[in-house]
C-alpha cells in the first residue's frame, strides 16, 4: 500500500540522516540493529494516526531540521544559583570543557559512546531494552529512531545516596542543529538522585531517557525546556519503577515552536510511586503535547500526574494522558488532572485523558477542564486595587502552581517560579 | 445469571419487609434473560447475503420510489470500498456479512394488513407477551400486567416492528388531529416522500461510517416521526423493536423530525429471542430539531446479551445522531445499555444552532461476556450552546465497559460550556472499565469541564445493606441502582420502572 511505503519511506530517510556510530561493542550493534528494524516496520507517524491526531509530527519526520534562531539569554541560567555536578552538551554534543569533572560519591558517571564500546556493562540491559517494551501498546517511532542513531548521552549510576544533584545543560549554538540525545539511568535499590535538565538543545532534539530504580530508590527529575522560539523537540522518557520506590518529575517549557513530551512510566513492584507533572506557557506558534502512559502492574502503588498549560495568541496544548491497571494490581491509587487556561480568543486545548482499568479494588479517577480567566476572581482582586494586568498574573501563576508544588525541592521550584514571573511580564 | 439461577428466586416468599408485590416483581423479571423466547410464525426471508439484487428486492417489497432505490444502491457500492472500523474496544470473530439474511417478514404480510384488526393474531400475542400494548387503551407502560389498571394512566403510541416490518402502529388517527405524522418509515416514503427525502441522510449522511453506511443501504423498517411547528406531541411515542428469525441482521432506520417550537418525547426497547449465534443489529437514528424545539429520545436496550460464556447474543452497531439545527432546540438522549453481546454506539448532538442545548445520560451495565463501548458526541458549532454528559457504566463478570466520547468546542461557538461526569463501577476482578474521552476547546469564553472516577463497590455500603438484611445479590442492586440514579431520573417513567428492574437483573450472578 502507497501508505506503508510513504511511512518507510519516512523512516528509512530519518535513518539515512542520522548514521549510527561506529566502533561499538556487540551487544551495543544488536540494539541498535533491532531498532533500526523496529523503526523501519513501524514507520513514520502519519498525522492520521489515533496517536498523532491533535500534534502534527511534519517537522519530527523531516530528515534535517528547520531553522530555528539562537536566544540570547537575559537572565542566568536555570538552577544555576545551586551546588550541582554539571554536565554540559553543545548542540546534542557532550563538551567536557564546560562540564564539571564526573566524579561525585555515591555516583558512576559515564560518557554514552564509552560505556557502548564496553564488551560488559550493566547498561546492556537497559540500552533499547525498556524504549523496545514502550512500543506496545502504542508504536513510538522516535524513540526507536533515538535507540538507533543517538550517539551521545551520558550513563549514570546512582548507588548511594547522592550528595548533590546532577543537572544536564544544554546549550543551542548552532541554528540548524539536530541534537539525538540518549541518557541511561540506573538507582540501585535505596539509592536516591536529583537530576535536573534544561536548555534548549538544538534546533532539533530527540532526546530519549531510559531509567531503572531499585527497590526503595528515589529519582527527583527537574526539567526546564529551552526558550528558544523556534526550536523543536521531541523527548521520551521510559522510567521503570521497583518495590517501594518513588519517580518524580517535574517539566517546565516556555516557547518552542514545537514540544512533544512522552512519558512511559512502568510501576512494577509493590508500594511503588510515581509522581508526573508538567506546566507550560506558550505565546504564538507554541504547540505544546504531553504524552504521559501510567502503567500499575504491581498491587498498591500510587501515581498522580497534573499538567497545566497557559496559552495565547494561537497557541495549542495538547495533553494526552492514560492511566492503565493490570488486572492483579489491585489497591491502585491513580489521579490525573490536565486543564488549560486560556487567554485570547485564538489559542485552542485539545486533550485525551484516558483511563484502562483490569482490576476492581482501585481508586482512579481524572479530571480535566478548559476555559479563560475567571472574571470574578479578576474583579475580586481589581476591587482591592490590583491592577487588571497584575491581576491575571498573579491568577496564571496560582493555576500553574500545582504542578510546581509536585516538585519536592521547593528551592527548585521557587527558582521556575520567578522565570514564569519574567516570562509574564515579558509579555504585558 | 448463573448463581441465581441455581438459588433460584421462583420459590422466593415474602418475608418481612419484602412484601409479594416485590416478590412478584423479582420473579417477573426472572432470573434469567427473560425474552428469550421466539415465535414459532412463518417468515418470509430474501435469500442469504449481500448485493444489488437483494437490495432491489428490499426496496421493490417496500414498494419505494426510484430515487430511494437509487440512493440505496449508492450507499452500497460505497459501503464495499470501506472497512470495519477497529478503534473501539470490542472483540469479536470477523462477522461474515454475506451470511446473514437481510430482510425477513412474517409470511401473513405478503398482503400488508389494513388495520391492526387484520395483523396476525400470533404476532399480537408476541407483543402481548412481551408487554407491549398494541391494543389503543389506557395503560400504565412499563409496569407489567397493568393492562387493567385504572384509566388515569399515560398513554403511550407504539410502533412496532417485527425484524424487517412494522407491525402495526397505534393512536395514528389522534396523533394525526394534533398534525403528527407517526408511521414506519416505509409508510412514510410513500405518503410523505417530501419529508422524507428532505430529511433522510441529512445528519447521519449515507457515506458517515461502515455501519451506517450498511445501513442506508438495507435497512428496513424503523419509525418516522414529524411533529409540525408549535406543536407538543400529546402522548408519548415509542418504537419496540423485536429480532425473531434466525441468521437475521436487523436494519432499523428512524427519522425524528421536531419542527419550530414542536416538542416530543420517544422511547424505544428491544429485545430478540436466545440463540447461539450472533445477529447483527445495526441502526441509524437521525433527529433533527428546529428552532425552539426539544427532543426527547430514550432507549432501554434490552437485546439477548448471550450466555455466561459469551455464546450468541447481538452485535450492535448504532449510529445516532442529533442535529440541533435551531436555536434554542434541546435534545436530550437517555440510554440504558443492559443487553447486547456488544454495544457499539455514540449518540451525538450536533449543537448548530445559537443557545442550543444537548444532553446523554447513558447507563452501560455489562456482565459475563459482554462488550460495551458507547458515549456521546457534543459538537459545539452555534454560540452558547450548552451540553451535559452523565454516564455511569458498570462491569461485572468477564466485561469490558468503556465510555468514549468527544466534546469540541469550535472557534465560533463563544460561550459555550459543557460538564461530563463519566463514573464507572467494577464488580468482580475479571472485568474491565476503560474511559476514553477527547476534549477540544477551541475558544476560550467557553469552559469545558470533564471528571471521571472508577471504584468498586463500596464494601461499606454493602455492608450496611447486608446488616439491615438484604442478602449480598440485593445489597448490589440497591447500591448499583444509587449510582445510577442520576440518569434513571432522567427516564420517562414509563421506563424508569422497567429501567430500575434490568440493572438489577443485568448484574445477577455477579456477587458470591
Amino acid at each position: 500500500m502507497a501508505e506503508a511505503a510513504r511511512r518507510q519511506e519516512g523512516a528509512a530517510a530519518l535513518l539515512a540522516a542520522h548514521p549510527a556510530p561506529a566502533g561499538e561493542a556487540g551487544w551495543a550493534r544488536e540494539a541498535r540493529e533491532a531498532a533500526r528494524a523496529r523503526l523501519l516496520a513501524m514507520g513514520v507517524p502519519a498525522p492520521r494516526d489515533e496517536y498523532w491526531r491533535f500534534t502534527d509530527p511534519a517537522g519530527l519526520i523531516r530528515p534535517s531540521p528547520q531553522d530555528a534562531a539562537l536566544l540570547t539569554p537575559d537572565e542566568k541560567p536555570v538552577f544555576g544559583d545551586f551546588d550541582r555536578l554539571q554536565l554540559v552538551f553543545v548542540d546534542g554534543v557532550f563538551s567536557p570543557e564546560l562540564s564539571d569533572p564526573p566524579e561525585m560519591t555515591g555516583l558512576v558517571i559515564q560518557r554514552l559512546d564509552e560505556v557502548l564500546a564496553t564488551d560488559i556493562h550493566w547498561a546492556r540491559d537497559l540500552f533499547g531494552q525498556l524504549e523496545s517494551r514502550g512500543q506496545e501498546p502504542v508504536a513510538r517511532p522516535f524513540a526507536a529512531l533515538n535507540t538507533a542513531c543517538a550517539a551521545t548521552g551520558v550513563v549514570i549510576r546512582a548507588t548511594g545516596p547522592t550528595p548533590k544533584p546532577v543537572s544536564l545543560r544544554y546549550l543551542h549554538r548552532s541554528t540548524s542543529s539536530d541534537a539525538l540525545i540518549r541518557h541511561l539511568v540506573r538507582v540501585d535499590p535505596g539509592a536516591s538522585l536529583t537530576l535536573m535538565e534544561s536548555g534548549p538543545a538544538a534546533a532539533r532534539l530527540n532526546l530519549c531517557m531510559e531509567v531503572e530504580i531499585g527497590a526503595g530508590g528515589r529519582l527527583d527529575h527537574v526539567r526546564a525546556q529551552g526558550r528558544d522560539h523556534e526550536r523543536q523537540a521531541i523527548t521520551h522518557a521510559f522510567v521503570r519503577l521497583g518495590q517501594g520506590s518513588v519517580y518524580k518529575s517535574f517539566t517546565l517549557t516556555m516557547n518552542g515552536r514545537l514540544t512533544r513530551n512522552e512519558q512511559l512510566v512502568e510501576l512494577t513492584g509493590p508500594g511503588a510511586s510515581a509522581h508526573v507533572a508538567g506546566a507550560c506557557v506558550g505565546d504564538g506558534d507554541f504547540h505544546h503535547d504531553d504524552t504521559v502512559l501510567v502503567i500499575h502492574d504491581a498491587p498498591g502503588c500510587e501515581s498522580r500526574q497534573v499538567f497545566k498549560k497557559v496559552l495565547r495568541n494561537g497557541a495549542t496544548g495538547v495533553f494526552q494522558g492514560k492511566i492503565l491497571v493490570r488486572p492483579d494490581a489491585q489497591n491502585t491509587d491513580g489521579y490525573q488532572l490536565s486543564q488549560g487556561l486560556m487567554l485570547d480568543e485564538d489559542s485552542q486545548f485539545l486533550a485525551k485523558p484516558e483511563l484502562e482499568i483490569h482490576a476492581d479494588d482501585v481508586k482512579c479517577s481524572h479530571g480535566s477542564t478548559v476555559g479563560g480567566v475567571d472574571e470574578t476572581a479578576l474583579f475580586y482582586l481589581t476591587s482591592r486595587g490590583i491592577a487588571r494586568n497584575e491581576a491575571e498574573n498573579l491568577l496564571i501563576l496560582a493555576f500553574l502552581d500545582e504542578p510546581l508544588a509536585e516538585i519536592a525541592d521547593e528551592r527548585y521550584a521557587e527558582d521556575l517560579r520567578t522565570r514564569l514571573q519574567r516570562w509574564l511580564a515579558r509579555r504585558r | 445469571m448463573t448463581a441465581l439461577d441455581k438459588a433460584t428466586p421462583t420459590d422466593a416468599l415474602a418475608r418481612e419487609g419484602v412484601d409479594q408485590e416485590t416478590v412478584d416483581a423479582v420473579r417477573s423479571v426472572g432470573a434469567r434473560y427473560k425474552y428469550g423466547w421466539h415465535t414459532e410464525i412463518e417468515t418470509d426471508y430474501a435469500p442469504k447475503g449481500l448485493n444489488e439484487e437483494i437490495i432491489r428486492l428490499i426496496s421493490a417489497r417496500k414498494e419505494e420510489p426510484e430515487w430511494m432505490l437509487e440512493w440505496r444502491l449508492q450507499a452500497y457500492r460505497r459501503w464495499l470500498t470501506m472497512k470495519e472500523p477497529t478503534w473501539a474496544m470490542i472483540k469479536h470473530p470477523p462477522i461474515d456479512f454475506q451470511d446473514q439474511y437481510y430482510y425477513a417478514q412474517p409470511k401473513s404480510f405478503r398482503k400488508k394488513p389494513k388495520s391492526l384488526d387484520e395483523v396476525d393474531p400470533e404476532l399480537l400475542r408476541t407483543y402481548e407477551k412481551l408487554g407491549i400494548p398494541l391494543r389503543e387503551q389506557m395503560i400504565l407502560a412499563g409496569v407489567e400486567g397493568a393492562g387493567e389498571a385504572p384509566a388515569e394512566g399515560r398513554r403511550v403510541a407504539v410502533d412496532a416492528v417485527f425484524d424487517s416490518v412494522s407491525v402495526g402502529t397505534t393512536f395514528r388517527e389522534e396523533l394525526a388531529r394534533a398534525g403528527v405524522i407517526f408511521c414506519s418509515i416505509s409508510e412514510a416514503l410513500r405518503d410523505h416522500p417530501d419529508l422524507v427525502r428532505k430529511y433522510l441522510g441529512s445528519v447521519v449522511p449515507p457515506t458517515d461510517n461502515f455501519y451506517a453506511t450498511l445501513n442506508s443501504a438495507v435497512f428496513s423498517d424503523g419509525s418516522f416521526v414529524y411533529v409540525p411547528p408549535g406543536v407538543r406531541c400529546p402522548m408519548e411515542l415509542s418504537t419496540y423493536f423485536r429480532i425473531n428469525a434466525e441468521n437475521t441482521g436487523q436494519f432499523e432506520r428512524t427519522l425524528i423530525i421536531a419542527d419550530k417550537g414542536a416538542y416530543v418525547s420517544y422511547l424505544e426497547g428491544c429485545t430478540a429471542p436466545m440463540r447461539d449465534t450472533n445477529q447483527l443489529h445495526a441502526a441509524v437514528v437521525e433527529l433533527v430539531a428546529l428552532e425552539d424545539a426539544e427532543i426527547k429520545y430514550s432507549t432501554v436496550q434490552n437485546w439477548y446479551p448471550g450466555d455466561e460464556e459469551g455464546r450468541g447474543g447481538i452485535y450492535n452497531f448504532v449510529t445516532k445522531r442529533a442535529d440541533c439545527r435551531g436555536a434554542r432546540s434541546r435534545v436530550m438522549w437517555t440510554q440504558v445499555e443492559t443487553g447486547s453481546a456488544i454495544t457499539w454506539k455514540y449518540p451525538s448532538c450536533i449543537l448548530r444552532g445559537e443557545g442550543s442545548q444537548g444532553e446523554f445520560y447513558s447507563i452501560a451495565i455489562t456482565n459475563n461476556c459482554q462488550q460495551a463501548d458507547t458515549g456521546t458526541k457534543m459538537i459545539h458549532l452555534g454560540r452558547n450552546t450548552r451540553s451535559r454528559i452523565v454516564s455511569k457504566g458498570i462491569s461485572a463478570g468477564r466485561a469490558q465497559n468503556t465510555y468514549r466520547g468527544l466534546v469540541s468546542i469550535h472557534p465560533r461557538a463563544a460561550g459555550s460550556r459543557n460538564h461530563t461526569q463519566c463514573d464507572s463501577l467494577l464488580i468482580g476482578d475479571r472485568c474491565g472499565a476503560h474511559t476514553v474521552p477527547y476534549i477540544e476547546c477551541r475558544n476560550n469564553s467557553s469552559r469545558v469541564e470533564h471528571e471521571a472516577t472508577t471504584s468498586k463497590v463500596d464494601e461499606d455500603q454493602l455492608f450496611y445493606c447486608r446488616s439491615r438484611g438484604l442478602d449480598a445479590e440485593e445489597a448490589v442492586a440497591l447500591v448499583v441502582n444509587g449510582f445510577c440514579k442520576e440518569v434513571l431520573q432522567a427516564l420517562p417513567m414509563e421506563f424508569a420502572v422497567e429501567a430500575q428492574k434490568l440493572v438489577a437483573i443485568s448484574l445477577e450472578g455477579s456477587v458470591g
